[in-house]
């Protein structure tokens, strides 16, 4: 009997090492397959040039068009993200202080938001668009991709506002502040590192995401000079170019996918040191 | 040369002799009871650059309630937990000397740690009831073992359960969940659980700090009842308790150990600066 | 001074107040929109037909979802199967074994595997998971595969989901009180013992429901699926064959949706599917934690 407990033990110690390693591995292994692919075909070209005439034959050119118009989508779906979201999550954590209930109530709506897939967003933002009298643009693109992320950006705020002690509303309350008042000069400073996260998972998510714009913001080889024109993006130029039969084309495609890696892995790991770096911050207060 | 032989003999056995009167000198200088059940010697906690505890030699006498009294955060339950090596489950904890339990060592035994932890039963602060009902949770000790006799487990568990004074506020809803409860009721379920693997020592952490005065009552009259057959270790901040239960009382400040001995000598005379000033600002 | 005060906090709370109203509605406002464009094939057709028959040929007007969401379901056991106990073991390992160095590495290990594009993880798959299923996993079997196919699809999305379900896994572990393991312990029950009987028994809703929110990320992914999984309508219960999932469905087809009447409204209906499905299971699962976290 003893020794099947012992042996169980240490069995199931070893396979869940094993399996926490295995994750390790299994990202490990991600980026390693798609950086080998990427750089050996990545070249100045594909940064800093737009696909020309005979591009999608094997001919020259780059994806600038794609980076410059997910760059676009991203920055300008975040923007409305955060002016919509930053004042809601600042709402949630003010003026709803004392009512749980409705803050309860809140944050299950916006968890279930944030679990709507952005297959889905996409077809409401075509649905949209059609219903505006919009064709597939910069702006349909900004704001299907803006309704994906602004979920993204209220809850992982509200996640660090949350976590303020309620000593400091009371405190800035008895000194003669509104809530309004309170929101902004409070919780937005002492928030401000939960801000900083929140944006970049948005950008983040905003930028790798194709599903959202696929149908909404088009494909062009051209730079998107307006907002009613349509704009190239990231994630299809590789979809796109994956398709291919030729493997120039499809070369073009991992450089893209190795262009887009680096964006993210850049992003998370800024996130996490602006994270760690407010928090022990904060801990000296 | 056989005689010289022999004199060597003569002489370690009176040296082991000087030994033996140096060490019951000492017992009796500083008042130790005979039979300690735990003896801890030079035992040191850091965690990571704090030093919890520093240097604790300890003698714990059996069939006693021994409780370790002191401030907040000085450590007391870090020894408490280093007992049953609990302490294991932090990784930042460091852990450093001896702990004899009836002459066996444990701190640094390498065999059946589950084994050793056996040999006492622990009370939370809080009781922790497994999420299961009330019979099963009286039954995971035999579960555990991998004892089936069906007979055997049933009159362990209204065995216990009357030791504690719950069979008969239970016996109808046994396989109930243990959530419906009150707190009290709740924290003598945990110590009956406990003793069902027949623990030598029970280790109690601030056992009555989430229950009501009644409740508090209870396990306090289980506990005098229960010393005659267990060695029993209570941490508390309450002066009042300490009075009530113990037989030996230990004064810890700051990770140290400051007095020991009966209470009456130690709250009628405290000797050190520490102890008096806790005795006037506990009461 | 005290105008310009008023003002600011008038205005500070209109806008804070339309934001919040906003966002609540907005899952309110996606669902009617897209029940209205779904309008004309709901009332053309009965919801049995379009649900239940296996036939699909938009341009002779005939639209059965059946191999979509019987092909969106198969793919998402698939990934659940695979990713299950590798986000149970390894929740298991971060909270009761690890060193915490090990954890916060791994919390970063964690957010880059969410954080990587959906697009990418398909490229993998085009690389690495479709030859091996094609090449490998398929003759091993004895069967004949081009690699895209429903385990593919399956495999590529365990992996994507495996960061979300696992963070939520470790959430659900850290509320179990250690009060409780120390109870278990000190019975004289192994580390695993105690995670077997008390902390899994513990924590069963905030595992059951990772696992159901795991479930409504899988069947809702669209693009990495999409790519590795062939994208041929059939009903089929041989994994090495090729599937298609109701989101690749929606995304494979917009170009042409114009074009066939009532195409655009069948992908609208898709989609509300899609919407309802996984509103319906996120609401449920969110419940259920929120409910028992009160107890």
């Amino acid at each position: 009997m003893r020794k099947i407990r012992k042996i169980e033990e240490k069995f199931f110690k070893i396979i869940s090492q094993l399996a926490t390693y295995s994750l390790v591995a299994i990202l490990g292994y991600i980026i390693f397959v798609i950086f080998k692919n990427g750089f050996s075909s990545l070249s100045w070209e594909m940064v800093s040039e737009i696909p020309s005439g005979g591009y999608y034959y094997g001919g020259d050119g780059g994806v600038l068009n794609a980076i410059i118009g997910s760059l676009y989508i991203a920055l300008g779906a975040t923007l409305i993200a955060i002016i919509i979201g930053v004042p809601a999550a600042l709402f949630i954590n003010s003026h709803l202080m004392q009512r749980k209930r409705s803050q309860n109530t809140i944050r299950y709506i916006l968890d279930a938001l944030w679990g709507i897939p952005s297959i889905v967003y996409g077809a409401f933002g075509f649905t949209l668009m059609i219903y505006l009298g919009l064709s597939a643009s910069l702006l349909a693109g900004i704001l299907t991709v803006s309704f994906l992320i602004t979920p993204i950006v209220i809850r992982s705020f509200d996640d660090v506002l949350s976590t303020i002690p309620r000593g400091l509303y009371e405190a800035s309350f008895s000194l003669g502040s509104t809530r309004t008042e309170t929101a902004v000069k409070v919780l937005l400073k002492q928030g401000f590192s939960g801000f900083i996260t929140a944006v970049l998972l948005a950008f983040g998510r905003g930028i790798g995401d194709a599903a959202s714009v696929l149908f909404t913001a088009g494909y062009t080889d051209n730079l998107p000079g307006n907002l009613d024109e349509p704009a190239a993006t990231l994630p299809l130029a590789i979809f796109f170019q994956l398709g291919s039969p030729i493997p120039e084309v499809r070369q073009r495609a991992y450089a893209a996918a190795a262009i887009l890696t680096l964006i993210i892995l850049i992003i998370s790991l800024s996130s996490r040191f602006v994270s760690r770096k407010y928090q022990k911050k904060a801990l000296k207060f | 040369m056989i005689i010289t032989l022999n004199d060597t003999i003569m002489k370690e056995e009176k040296i082991q002799l000087d030994f033996a009167e140096k060490l019951d000198f000492e017992t009796k200088n500083k008042q130790i009871p005979e039979n300690p059940a735990v003896t801890i010697s030079n035992l040191n906690v850091w965690a990571s650059k704090h030093h919890i505890l520093k240097n604790v030699e300890l003698k714990i006498p059996k069939n006693k309630i021994t409780v370790l009294l002191g401030p907040s955060g000085c450590g007391k339950t870090t020894l408490l937990k280093s007992l049953n090596r609990l302490t294991d489950l932090d990784k930042e904890l460091y852990v450093s000397g001896n702990i004899f339990i009836n002459d066996e060592e444990i701190l640094h035994a390498k065999k059946d740690i589950p084994e050793i932890r056996r040999k006492m039963g622990l009370l939370s602060q809080k009781p922790y009831p497994l999420p299961v009902s009330i019979y099963k949770n009286m039954t995971y000790g035999f579960k555990l073992k991998g004892i089936r006799d069906k007979k055997l487990i049933n009159y362990n568990v209204e065995l216990r359960l009357k030791e504690v004074g719950l069979w008969e506020e239970v016996k109808d809803r046994l396989h109930s969940s243990p959530d419906k409860l009150s707190i009290g009721q709740q924290q003598r379920l945990c110590l009956a659980r406990g003793l069902t693997v027949k623990p030598h020592i029970i280790l109690a952490d601030e056992p009555t700090s989430a229950l009501d005065p009644t409740s508090s009552k209870i396990i306090e009259d289980l506990f005098k009842k229960m010393k005659n057959q267990y060695t029993i270790i209570v941490v508390t901040h309450v002066l009042r308790q300490a009075h009530r239960l113990a037989d030996n009382v230990v004064f810890m400040s700051d990770g140290e150990i400051f007095e020991q001995g009966s209470p009456n000598k130690l709250f009628k005379n405290p000797e050190t600066q520490e102890l008096k000033k806790y005795l006037v600002d506990g009461n | 001074m005290r105008l310009k005060r008023l003002l600011y906090n008038r205005f500070g709370e209109i806008w804070m107040l339309s934001a919040i109203t906003i966002i609540l509605l907005f899952p309110l406002v996606i669902g009617i929109a897209l029940f209205i464009k779904s309008d004309s094939i709901v009332s053309s057709y009965s919801l049995a037909e379009l649900l239940f028959s296996s036939e699909w040929l938009p341009s002779e007007g005939k639209f059965g979802f059946l191999p979509f969401i019987i092909s969106s379901i198969y793919v998402t056991i698939l990934a659940f199967a695979f990713s299950v106990p590798i986000c149970l073991l390894t929740a298991i390992y971060l909270s009761e074994y690890a060193p915490k160095r090990l954890t916060v590495f791994m919390q970063t290990v964690i957010d880059i595997l969410a954080g990587i594009p959906s697009v990418v993880y398909g490229m993998w798959g085009i690389l690495v998971i479709v030859p091996f299923v094609g090449e490998t996993l398929a003759p091993m079997f004895g069967v004949k595969s081009h690699g895209y196919s429903i385990l593919s699809g399956g495999m590529v999305l365990a992996v994507m989901c495996i960061p979300y379900i696992l963070s939520m896994l470790i959430e659900t572990f850290k509320t179990v009180p250690n009060g409780l393991k120390e109870a278990s312990l000190s019975m004289g029950a192994t580390r695993w013992e105690t995670i077997k009987h008390s902390i899994l028994k513990k924590g069963r809703p905030g595992i059951i429901s990772a696992f159901g929110l795991g479930l409504a990320k899988a069947f809702g992914e669209t693009l990495a699926v999409m790519m590795v999984v062939g994208n041929v309508v059939n009903i089929t219960a041989n994994p090495f064959d090729s599937g298609y999932p109701l989101p690749a469905l929606i995304a494979n087809n917009y170009g042409e949706m114009l074009s066939i009447p009532m195409y655009d409204s069948a992908l609208m209906f898709a989609a509300f599917l899609l919407l309802i499905v996984i509103l319906f299971i996120n609401l449920f699962f969110r419940y259920f934690i929120y409910k028992s976290q009160k107890i």
